[in-house]
Order: structure tokens, then C-alpha cells, then sequence
């Protein structure tokens, strides 16, 4: 079956903004110059100036608009669909946020305006710490990192600074094999070795392969509680006395938040580290591929490490950017961090409340346990048998092999054929220790129907798959073009227009 | 290559690496085996390491890549690098298509034959695939 | 659901899941939640104790700049399609953000005059401690040479980052405004790995790239350190591109490309480099290809370099960039155009002369060095420059930077950092040095001697 959609004139599959526009045209009027003129090359010698212009496009506002609506057009996105990506958290995103952002008083400030004329920023910043230091029982945070990848680097930066400070050399961080992979990555770039954990067969820590490896040049355990197998690891408080044992710390990637706010806090769990994903509980739309927020919250003997600068409030009621610590490890970028995404992160914690906060993560817990229940239902769970365990947290990774051996479709071609039936896929292929792995995470925004719909689309594929699967692995037939080929994009890279 | 294949008078290492003795002034070929090329998919890069590199028996030497896996390259044999497969950084493809032919990697001058004796044979070598 | 679940409640799910020990038994101690209308009203209230450029005629640069967003830029973020979606997994869904990645790409590069650019990292300063790791994986030296007229910021944040690398960074100092040439050519040896300067640099100054490149270069030793810039992209209408100049990695802040203030973020970082660079560029990078019928497409390639796959070898751990925030960027550079990025670039050069003149012939003002400039410059005001900041914003004029209180460097002692943008009009120019002019009146100490002409 290969039905082409028919190309609409003008959105040729393809065609870059460059290869349109004509000589002379333009959207950007220049303001008058006011001033003396003054001939550039009298401003800049030769060697200094360019004489080359770059090879911008030449399009009006209205070839720009419609060539960019054309594109957004051509995207799948979270307000049109579901989008049960695991680990990503893709709830909906509120428009208040987008409104309060926009409010030039927060987007039209300079990050280095006078403390005294950006009180109103500063005060969001430092009630955003304190609300981040509650929902995770860590109570000192550094609003600055990026991201979370860049949250987990100060996490191991911190925790190599904690050590040196008391006289330690350690230089091995355990992660365990369902890490995401920024997890090792970070434990690199910031100068230290990788060793991995085992996973047990419910699905958390190997105990006794902690016990073997946890030792005196283990600087840091970095994990996740739900892991990304979306499993409670009912050990933590074990696993917490073990590492901290042998001295060393206990690092959260937060990026399983959703399932806890409100439940239990890693901080409770004896954590001493967390870094936060503002563009996953926090509802910071994802944008594509960012920007995200990676706030950390940290115990008491971490702080005096933090990054600068942190907020801090003054006997006064007035706030400040305080950067007198001189134990801190740095900065990790310019300035004090992502604002516009506190804007939002802070709207949505004071739309929510305590209460809410709660609300959202018992829902993400009761409505994952439901597709998944859903998902094994119509004999589904011979082919897409559950991975580890009975119940979920807000996620689940289900197994595509049995799927594989006995309908000879992938976990990719299901994903590839859900496409047609209008949902984004799950995540395929992670977490690497299970075979032809979809992890789900369906979050607290999905309504029952749309939940069913996506397992009777589930449940209908693999149908279609018993009686033929070409079907499948020659999906998706509908989306603004089919397969691509990976292959020959990695062999021969073409990176830019040629122009 | 669609079907797999393990030609008889290759030797084998158990992290899916072959080596042919050329000759007999102990000169070898090396590459990866059928299993490891259907494994890792496309091949769609290989950068191999310079002409005079020293390789360890059981050390990787080089990293292969496909769309979605990146693999080491591990030596079944010590010795000293003589030739690289140019060939492959066109058509990285060939180590799909031919792994024991035109998709060998990396030619050696052994730095001690008798390492030979530590491989397996082709039966060995699928043993340790079925088990 | 309960029931098709198999539980008998909700509280159920959590019971058998979590410890009861670890339960929280209270609420989170957090306000209750409010409706939208008071969450924005409270939101508001906070805005309204800001002063942002909306209130105020600020001419504060030092990173980050008060250039004018077209609305073209705003009505596309705010679409749907581009706010919501995730990072382009299933590509087959995503040729709307791939082909915006892979313009974005193309831009860049025609900006930085290299072959390749990634498709955004977080921001500026991250940015160079980004090449620097680059650098570090490419030929794995351990020395970082960079010229201590980077921001301080950049420089910050890149020694945090190289404490994790295990490098070393040597300052080299500055000599009448720009990178002591001298000082750079002795610092680089066969140790350097990275070889770092800004263009144009804190002080505003234009540096000579193509010397820095070329004595990086004879001083490195066979194949020499990697030769990094930190660009300001707003220049380079008219500035020398790094890649005509011997640049090997470029690296900037690209705030001002269609992005807003927003207090210092998000924004992002534009990281592009010469071909052989590719396969240690961090970051998403799009590639075109065709699909199974033939129809141009594009798809995130050469994913083997990053952390979900590479994992501890990874060309960095970035997995979120700054998607949404590139996409600005590539639009507002569509809306300026060929021509636009050139004319906006003498515009700034032009009234940047005029403010420098006016404010240099202030009796107590003097150029901090003679360099040419293009957006910014930096002074020295002959009186405290905390008590003239403050006339200057009592009288509604933010006047720059107090770059001693900013860095903390002796030699900053005095010196204003003033940047201009095409909002800056010549009347609010010729405001500005009446306003400075009072002001250093007012604060210059008692008995200083006039040392130039009344104007």
C-alpha cells in the first residue's frame, strides 16, 4: 500500500526558506540612522570588516509567515494529540503561562538590572526555591542549571567538591543499567568513571551488587525513584544507608517527579541531591527540544557548594543575588538561569497548590495503571507482555518481543503504524535492558477516552499484524512523508543547505 | 548478507571478531562477523585507527557505528596495523554486505603468532551464538 | 478504572508501591491553588516591581541586549505546533522542528562563515566550555588558553567545566583594550588544547581574529590547539566572520537574534565549526535525506555522538537544547535578511560612533581604549560610578554597566560598559550624555581639573 498525499502548490516537500524569496525582497525595514553618517570602512579597517554578506533569504513577512505556518503544519504536537513519550512527562501545557511570561515586566528585563529595580523577579525566584525545596524535602536550591543534563553535571560536580573539601579522592559514580543515558555522559564530562548496577528482577537495585560495589571510591549513586521503568524501588531506604555508609552521596535525576509530588519526597528517601525537569512536572512546554529548566535542591552539607549565584532574602524583606560562597563550584553558564521558565513553573505551582500538586501525581499514577491494564487486555499481553512487576507508578515498559518473534513486527513498526491512527508513539528501545522496549507515560492531562483509544489502536495493530504484517513495516502511510532513510543521513551528513 | 555465514577457515573471537592468516610471513585480515554486523544494522561509519597503530589481542582498537549503535572493535590478534580499509569510508555499507571480504577493516603484521591458538574455529565460534 | 485496574482504591496504588514510612501523612506545606485570574494578577503584581526596558531608556548590554522582536517572531513561538511538541523521535511527525533545525543550521553558517553548525546548546557561556571539550576529544591536551576579555561569565563557567575535564585554563591579559598579542603567542604551546577569544570582546573591542588564529596556530606546536571565538551574531553583518579568519569552533550568545531579555534566559547558544569537527559537535543536528517515495525529508543524524546512545562517551551529555528558542532565531534572521543583518550592522556602528564621541567629550569621561567597536564600548568615568549610575537612573536613564561592582577587577575600577541597539534613538542618545554629564558634574570629586573643552 503506498498512497501519496498529494502536494499542496507552495509546500513541496522540503523546500527550504532559502530556496525561496527573490533578490531585493524583505520583511525588516531599517530605522533611519539619525545620526552622522559615517562610511564603515572608516569605522573598521579592512582586515576587521566583512566584505562578504552572509547568504540570508530574501523573503517578505508574508512569504516568512506562511513558509514557517506551512512547516508548523508538518509537526505533531501535544495540543493537537496525545503524546505518551515515557519519562518526558508531556502533560498539557496551560496558556496562563505563556500570558504571564509575556508580561514585558518579566520578558523585557535585563538579567543585569539593579537588584532594587528587579524585586519582583527576584522575589518569584526565591518563592520558586523555597516551593522546590518543600515538594522535594531538600532545603537549599540553585534555580541556575539549564536543563536537567546540566542539573545532573552540578549534582556531580557538587558532590566531587563535597568530597575534596574533606580531603577525599573518589572517583567512581555507580548508575544503574535502566540510567538514562545522560547519566554516564554527565559522570564523564565531569571527570570521573561509570560503574554500572544490576537491576533485580522486580526491577530496582541489585542489592547485592550495590553491596559488592559500593565502596570508599564510590563518590555518588545516581538514581531515579520511580526508575525509568516506572517501578518504586521499595529498597531506597536500604540503598540510601548503603551509600551513605561508605560516604557517599545520593543523587535524584528528577525526571519521575510526576509519579511522587505530594506522596513521598527524595529528600525523605535520603536523597542529598535532586535536580528538577521544570519542562516536565512543571508543564514548561517542550518546544520542540527545549528550552527546560534544571533547578537542583540539596541537603545541608552539600549547600555551601552550590552554584552562584543563589537568591537569598534580606532581613529587610528584600531580595539579592548573593554570590559571596566561596566554596562553590561556579557557574555553570551566564547569568542566574532560564526565568521565562520560573514564570511558568512558579504560575503553575500557584495554580496548583499543595493539594493539586498532589491531585496531579495520584492522577498520572491511577491513569498509567489504567492504560496498562487496558494495554493487557484482548489477550495484548502475550505479545506486549508488561516488563517488571504488576503495578506502575506514572509509567511502563512493556515488551515488544514476543510481538516480534511471533508476528515478525518491531516495537518500531507499531510506533511507525500508531502514527497512522493519529497518537505519537511511546518511547521505543529504552530502557536498553529490555528487549524491543515501549515505555508509556500517559500523565494526568489524558482523559479515560483518550486512554482507550490508544489501546484499542494498540490492540487493533497487532490484530492487522496477525493477518498481515506489511502492514505495519511499511508504516506510517499518512504523516507528510514515510520512512526515512537514517542510514545514508549519518553515512554522508548533509547539514545545511547548499547554497 | 542475508543469510548468516561463518566461512570455515576464518578464526574466531568470541566478541564477533574474525582474523584470516594472509601468509606465512604473518601478516592477518581482521573484521567483524555476520552476527555482529546483523546486530549492530547499517553500518554507516568506521574511522579506523592510523597505519602503525599497535593493537592488543582482546582490546578494542576502533569503534564502529550505525544509525543507532555504536560498537567496539575488539583485536583478535596483537600486532601492528599495515593496512586500513579505505573502501569503507564511501561505502561503510560493505561491512553489512561482505563482512569477510570487502568489508574487512584492518590488515596486521601478529606480533606473536601463536596467539592463533587462542581462537576459535568456525563450529566453536557459532557454539558460542547458540548458547 | 479502580475496578479495570484490579485495585479496590487509589490510595491502593500507593500502599502497595511505596513504603509507609516514606509517605508524606500532611500536606505539602505550599499555598493553596488559586484560579488563573488571581495567579495572573499576582503575577503581574511581581512584574510591575521590575523596571524593564518597556520602563526605562537602558543602554545595558555586557551579554545580552534590548534589540527589537518583530511580532513575527512572537505569533510563530506562541503556535502550538512549535511550543508543544518533544524533542523529533519519530521523524515521520516532526518535519515542521527537523526542516526549522536543519534552517536553523544553515543559517549560522552563512552567519559564522563555517560548514557546520549544530542546532543550538543552552546559551553563551555554557557554549564555550562546550568547544572546549571538543577541543579536548579532538586532540586530548589538557591546557585552555583564553583571553581574559571573554565575559567573566564565559570565563567562569568555562572553569567549572574544565575542573570536570581535568584542563587547565591560563588567562592571557589584555593589552590597550584587546587580547595582548605578545601574551597570547607565549601562552600557546603543545600542551594547548583550546586557544579562546571573543569577538568583539567584553570591553566591545574588535579584536584582530585572523592574528589571534594564525599565531594560535605557529605557537601549538604540529596541528596546533583549536582555535575557538566567542561571536556576538548581531555583528556579523559586518565584522570579519570567524571562519574567514581562522577560526576552527564558533561559539556565541545568540539572545539577540529574536530573542527577548526575559531576566538573563531562555535563550540560546550557537556552536558551529569546520567540517572535520563533526562527529565531536555536541548537540542535535539535523540532516537531510529522502523518504521510502522519494520526498526530500529531514531527520536528527549522527546520533552516535550523543548521550542516549554513546552514553559515557558521549560528545557531551545535552539531550534538551533550546529548540524553540533557535527557532526565533532563524526566523527574526529570515525577517532581516541579506541585507538587513548588513544594514542593521552599520546602523549600530554608526550611532555606536556617535554615542562614544558624545560621551568621550564629557569633561570627566574618557575611552577606556581606542579600538573600533561596533555595538558597545567601554569608559572611564573620572567619579564614583555607583553614585553617577544612580543620577543617571533617578533622572530615568540606565546607563550601562559598573564594571568594577560586575568583575571585581582592580583595573575595572571606573569603567561604565555602554552598549547600544537599534531602540537606542539619537534623541535618547543626546539625553543620555546630558543626563551623564550632570551627573559626573555632580559625583566628580572637588578641585578635579577640567581637562577638555567646554563642548
Amino acid at each position: 500500500m503506498s498512497v501519496a498525499p498529494p502536494e499542496r502548490p507552495g509546500s513541496e516537500s522540503g523546500r527550504t526558506i532559502f530556496q525561496k524569496g527573490a533578490p531585493g525582497r524583505r520583511a525588516f525595514v531599517c530605522p533611519a540612522a539619525e545620526v552622522p553618517e559615517v562610511d564603515p570602512r572608516e569605522l573598521l579597517p579592512d582586515r576587521l570588516r566583512r566584505t562578504d554578506p552572509p547568504a540570508l533569504p530574501e523573503v517578505s513577512e508574508p512569504e516568512l509567515v506562511r513558509h514557517y505556518v506551512g512547516l508548523s503544519k508538518r509537526n505533531y504536537d501535544l495540543d493537537s494529540g496525545f503524546y505518551p513519550l515515557g519519562s518526558c512527562t508531556m502533560k498539557h501545557n496551560p496558556r496562563l503561562h505563556e500570558r504571564a511570561a509575556a508580561l514585558p515586566g518579566h520578558a523585557r528585563l535585563h538579567p543585569l538590572q539593579d537588584a532594587e529595580h528587579a524585586q519582583g523577579a527576584l522575589e518569584l525566584m526565591w518563592r520558586l526555591q523555597g516551593a522546590l525545596a518543600e515538594i522535594s524535602g531538600l532545603p537549599h536550591v540553585s534555580l541556575q542549571p539549564c536543563a536537567g543534563s546540566q542539573g545532573e553535571l552540578a549534582g556531580v560536580l557538587l558532590t566531587r567538591a563535597y568530597h575534596d573539601d574533606r580531603g577525599e579522592q573518589r572517583h567512581k559514580v555507580l548508575t544503574p543499567d535502566t540510567a538514562h543515558g545522560t547519566n554516564p555522559a554527565t559522570v564523564t564530562m565531569a571527570g570521573l568513571e561509570v560503574v554500572k548496577l544490576e537491576t533485580n528482577e522486580a526491577g530496582g537495585v541489585d542489592l547485592e551488587d550495590l553491596r559488592r560495589k559500593a565502596d570508599r571510591d564510590i563518590a555518588c549513586l545516581m538514581l531515579t525513584n520511580p526508575n525509568t521503568l516506572g517501578i518504586f524501588d521499595q529498597n531506597i531506604a536500604e540503598i540510601a544507608e548503603i551509600v551513605h555508609g561508605v560516604g557517599a552521596t545520593l543523587y535524584y535525576d528528577g525526571a519521575n517527579l510526576n509519579a511522587i509530588m505530594g506522596l513521598t519526597r527524595p529528600g525523605d528517601m535520603g536523597f542529598d541531591i535532586v535536580h528538577f525537569n521544570l519542562h516536565k512536572s512543571f508543564t514548561q512546554p517542550h518546544g520542540g527540544g527545549g528550552p527546560g529548566s534544571g533547578p537542583i535542591a540539596v541537603s545541608e552539607r552539600i549547600s555551601p557548594f552550590l552554584p552562584v549565584p543563589v537568591v537569598s532574602r534580606a532581613a529587610d524583606g528584600s531580595f539579592a543575588l548573593d554570590s559571596d560562597r566561596p566554596k562553590s563550584i561556579g557557574r555553570l553558564r551566564a547569568f542566574h538561569g532560564n526565568y521565562g521558565t520560573f514564570v511558568r513553573a512558579y504560575a503553575y505551582i500557584c495554580s496548583l497548590g499543595a493539594d493539586g500538586l498532589r491531585d496531579a501525581s495520584e492522577t498520572a499514577v491511577l491513569n498509567a495503571n489504567y492504560l496498562l491494564a487496558r494495554m493487557q487486555e484482548h489477550g495484548l499481553a502475550e505479545y506486549l507482555p508488561l516488563a517488571f512487576g504488576e503495578l506502575c507508578m506514572h509509567e511502563f515498559v512493556l515488551s515488544g518481543g514476543p510481538m516480534k518473534r511471533r508476528l515478525q513486527i518491531k516495537t518500531l513498526d507499531l510506533a511507525k503504524r500508531l502514527l497512522d491512527f493519529g497518537f505519537h508513539p511511546p518511547t521505543v528501545y529504552f530502557p536498553l535492558l529490555v528487549e524491543e522496549a515501549l515505555m508509556v507515560e500517559p500523565t494526568e492531562t489524558e482523559t479515560k477516552e483518550t486512554l482507550d483509544a490508544f489501546a484499542a489502536a494498540v490492540a487493533t495493530i497487532v490484530a492487522e499484524a496477525r493477518e498481515d504484517p506489511e502492514v505495519a513495516a511499511g508504516a506510517p502511510y499518512t504523516t507528510p512523508v514515510r520512512r526515512l532513510d537514517e542510514a545514508s543521513a549519518a553515512k554522508r551528513p548533509v547539514v545545511r543547505e547548499a547554497l | 548478507m542475508a543469510q548468516d555465514s561463518y566461512p570455515e577457515e576464518l578464526l574466531y573471537h568470541p566478541e564477533h571478531d574474525w582474523a584470516r592468516i594472509d601468509d606465512e610471513q604473518g601478516h592477518a585480515t581482521l573484521g567483524i562477523t555476520w552476527f555482529a554486523q546483523d546486530a549492530l544494522g547499517e553500518v554507516v561509519f568506521f574511522d579506523p585507527p592510523a597505519i602503525g597503530t599497535t593493537l592488543t589481542k582482546d582490546s578494542s582498537y576502533a569503534e564502529i557505528e550505525s544509525v543507532k549503535a555504536v560498537s567496539d572493535v575488539i583485536a583478535p590478534l596483537s600486532g601492528e596495523i599495515v593496512e586500513v580499509n579505505g573502501g569503507l569510508s564511501e561505502n561503510p555499507e560493505l561491512v553489512n554486505e561482505d563482512p569477510y571480504g570487502e568489508g574487512w577493516l584492518v590488515k596486521v603484521r601478529m606480533s606473536d603468532a601463536s596467539e592463533r591458538g587462542q581462537l576459535l574455529d568456525a563450529a566453536a565460534y557459532r557454539a558460542t551464538l547458540a548458547g | 478504572m479502580l475496578a479495570a485496574i484490579g485495585v479496590g482504591s487509589l490510595e491502593e496504588l500507593f500502599e502497595r508501591q511505596i513504603p509507609s514510612e516514606l509517605r508524606l501523612r500532611e500536606a505539602l506545606d505550599l499555598p493553596p491553588g488559586k484560579p488563573e485570574q488571581e495567579v495572573f494578577e499576582h503575577l503581574r503584581a511581581l512584574a510591575g516591581r521590575n523596571r524593564s526596558a518597556e520602563e526605562q531608556v537602558s543602554f545595558l548590554g555586557a551579554g545580552m541586549y534590548d534589540h527589537y522582536v518583530p511580532a513575527v517572531v512572537d505569533m510563530l513561538t506562541e503556535r502550538s505546533e512549535f511550543l508543544t511538541p518533544y524533542t523529533p523521535y519519530q521523524p515521520e511527525v516532526a518535519q515542521g522542528g527537523l526542516q526549522v533545525m536543519f534552517e536553523y543550521q544553515t543559517a549560522i553558517s552563512e552567519l559564522t562563515a563555517l560548514p557546520v553548525s549544530n542546532a543550538s546548546v543552552y546559551e553563551g557561556a555554557s557554549a564555550v566550555a562546550a568547544a572546549a571539550y571538543m577541543a579536548k576529544l579532538h586532540n586530548g591536551r589538557s591546557a585552555i588558553v583564553v583571553s581574559e576579555a571573554l565575559h567573566p561569565h564565559s570565563i567562569e563557567t568555562l572553569r567549572t567545566y574544565a575542573r570536570g575535564y581535568g584542563m587547565e585554563v591560563r588567562e592571557v591579559p589584555t593589552r590597550e583594550g584587546v587580547t595582548d598579542a605578545q601574551a597570547w603567542s607565549r601562552a600557546i604551546d603543545a600542551d594547548t588544547s583550546a586557544a579562546i577569544f571573543a569577538q568583539p570582546n567584553f570591553l566591545g573591542a574588535v579584536e584582530d581574529a585572523a592574528a589571534l588564529s594564525e599565531a594560535a596556530g605557529s605557537a601549538g606546536g604540529k596541528d596546533g590547539p583549536v582555535v575557538v571565538a566567542q561571536v556576538d551574531p548581531i555583528t556579523l553583518g559586518v565584522l570579519a566572520p570567524p571562519g574567514a579568519c581562522g577560526v576552527d569552533v564558533a561559539v556565541g550568545e545568540g539572545q539577540p537574534l529574536g530573542n527577548r531579555l526575559d531576566f538573563g534566559g531562555p535563550s540560546f547558544g550557537l556552536l558551529a565549526a569546520r567540517e572535520e569537527y563533526l562527529r565531536r559537535m555536541p548537540g542535535r543536528i539535523a540532516g537531510a535525506t529522502t523518504d521510502l517515495d522519494g520526498r526530500r525529508g529531514f531527520v536528527l543524524t549522527l546520533q552516535t555522538r550523543e548521550q542516549h546512545i554513546r552514553r559515557e562517551r558521549a560528545t557531551s551529555n545535552i539531550c534538551t537544547a533550546q529548540a524553540l528558542n533557535a527557532l526565533a532565531g532563524v526566523v527574526y534572521l529570515g525577517w532581516l535578511g541579506r541585507r538587513g543583518i548588513v544594514e542593521l550592522g552599520e546602523l549600530l556602528l554608526a550611532r555606536t560612533h556617535y554615542a562614544r564621541e558624545l560621551l568621550a567629550a564629557i569633561d570627566g569621561v574618557e575611552k577606556l581604549h581606542e579600538q573600533p567597536v561596533v555595538r558597545e564600548f567601554a569608559l572611564r568615568l573620572d567619579a564614583d560610578v555607583d553614585a553617577v549610575r544612580r543620577r543617571c537612573l533617578h533622572a530615568g536613564i540606565n546607563p550601562g554597566l559598573d564594571m568594577h561592582a560586575f568583575s571585581g577587577r582592580e583595573r575595572d575600577r571606573g569603567g561604565l560598559l555602554v552598549a547600544l541597539t537599534e531602540r537606542r534613538t539619537r534623541a535618547e542618545i543626546d539625553r543620555f550624555a546630558e543626563v551623564l554629564a550632570a551627573a559626573i558634574e555632580a559625583e566628580r570629586p572637588a578641585g578635579a581639573p577640567a581637562e577638555k573643552a567646554l563642548a
